[in-house]
């Protein structure tokens, strides 16, 4: 149980995905500018993450197993290219709601640097000292996978509102855009810090 | 439409269109492995060897790919020369890999190299994509080396490992710092830019006046 909320916190605030390993910061940036696209983009991203560490995790065993570890990167972005477009299939044939709530953000994914970064994560020994655990399993990849993504979610939701406050102030020209933009970063950075103190 | 030759491509990938600075692409290696200035030239020099071998080959088989899949063949072929830098360093490099860490597997989803396979590799020509791939990695590689020599010498008062003096931030080597440094480094940028531009108009303008009164002072002459 200790194990289980240590993964959920280290997952979600200590090593939050987009302001302490700066994975996914061109969503984080470019998809900030209202809460609800913002919303709906984390949500979209946490659904895509969890379930590549479903399938990347045993495939990579499966590929330890024949020793062709090397072609892990090429592998997993194959996985994850057709995981997504797989995704976004099956969503508009069975849930239309949920396809238009997340549908336009669905493509922008592939190439988001959060979702391969987990599945690399993951199956890096460097975790195991991180989460104190002794050896990673599939329940705990699965359980990192979905609260590195609510962790995204929440940064991602966090900038949009303060966004939101930043572009109604008379601000700089050189400033405006993507510099204010990294300097409210800096600050959620900051308070996020304070986890890693505890 | 500006014509494409080396030149300008040159000027294109390292000051006009810097991919850092001014596209702000490829982010993520950006401000993670910017605290120290060593660390940035290898990710640039890396990001840098694979952007000119995925355009060239981009380039050889443009007229081969399909138009449907040239997403996934321009992924497949980044992949394919990320995992040849990332065994080459593992053998040769010990010390920068582990350093880079997971950012070097994650140079597939750098979007600076999607963006140029995309836009210029599968238009142009062979030569021209390699000095594309050349310079704007080496754009890249200029804007991590600068930020992680800044972010060094303030958080431990060394540049390339070499002290100068004992003063040290630590806020530049956490993660708020390196947001605080990239958002001034655009800034910067920018307002460089404007004053390169305003200095531009106001010699052009100058330029304008003096044929004016050229051409007025011909006028006159040949009035009387």
């Amino acid at each position: 149980m200790a194990q289980i909320i240590l993964i959920i916190v280290s997952a979600m605030f200590i090593n939050n995905f987009v302001v302490v390993q700066f994975l996914g910061i061109c969503p984080f940036l470019g998809v900030s500018k209202d809460m609800k696209s913002a919303f709906g983009m984390g949500i979209a991203v946490t659904f895509v993450m969890t379930i590549a560490c479903l399938i990347t995790f045993p495939i990579f065993g499966l590929l330890k197993t024949y020793q062709i570890e090397y072609l892990e990167i090429i592998v997993f972005i194959f996985i994850i290219a057709s995981l997504v477009q797989m995704i976004e299939m099956v969503l508009k044939k069975f849930s239309p709601t949920l396809y238009n709530a997340m549908g336009i953000y669905l493509p922008l994914i592939t190439t988001n640097c959060a979702v391969l970064g987990v599945c690399e994560l993951v199956i890096d020994e460097e975790i195991l000292s991180i989460l104190q655990i002794e050896t990673m399993n599939l329940g705990y990849a699965v359980l990192y996978g979905l609260f590195a993504g609510l962790g995204f979610t929440l940064a991602i939701v966090i900038m949009s509102g303060l966004r939101e406050k930043v572009n109604r102030l008379p601000i700089n020209k050189h400033l405006k855009g993507f510099p204010i933009a990294m300097i409210t970063a800096c600050f959620i950075a900051m308070a996020f810090y304070v986890f890693a103190l505890i | 439409m500006k014509k494409t030759n080396i030149k300008t491509i040159a000027v294109d990938g390292l000051i006009t269109s810097n991919p850092t600075f001014k596209l702000v692409l490829g982010t993520c290696p950006t401000l993670a492995l910017t605290t120290l200035a060593i660390n940035g030239i290898g990710m640039g020099l890396a990001v840098t060897f694979v952007l000119i071998c995925s355009n060239l080959l981009v380039s050889l088989l443009r007229k081969v790919i399909p138009n449907q899949v040239r997403i996934p063949a321009f992924v497949l072929i980044i992949a394919t020369f990320v995992t040849v830098v990332r065994l080459v360093l593992d053998k040769f490099m010990p010390s920068l890999y582990s350093a880079l860490g997971l950012y070097l597997p994650l140079i597939v989803v750098n979007c600076i190299i999607l963006a140029r396979a995309e836009s210029f590799a599968s238009k142009n020509c062979v030569l021209y994509s390699m000095a594309d791939g050349l310079f704007t990695g080496l754009g890249f590689t200029f804007a991590l080396t600068v930020m992680g020599a800044f972010r060094e010498l303030l958080s431990s008062g060394a540049i390339f490992g070499v002290k100068l003096w004992d003063f040290e931030i630590a806020f530049f080597s956490s993660s708020a710092g390196a947001f605080f440094t990239f958002a001034i480094f655009i800034a910067l940028f920018s307002y460089i830019e404007s004053v390169v531009k305003k200095q531009k108009k106001i010699k052009d303008y100058a330029e304008l006046v003096k044929l004016k009164e050229q051409s007025a002072f011909v006028g006159t002459t040949e009035a009387k």
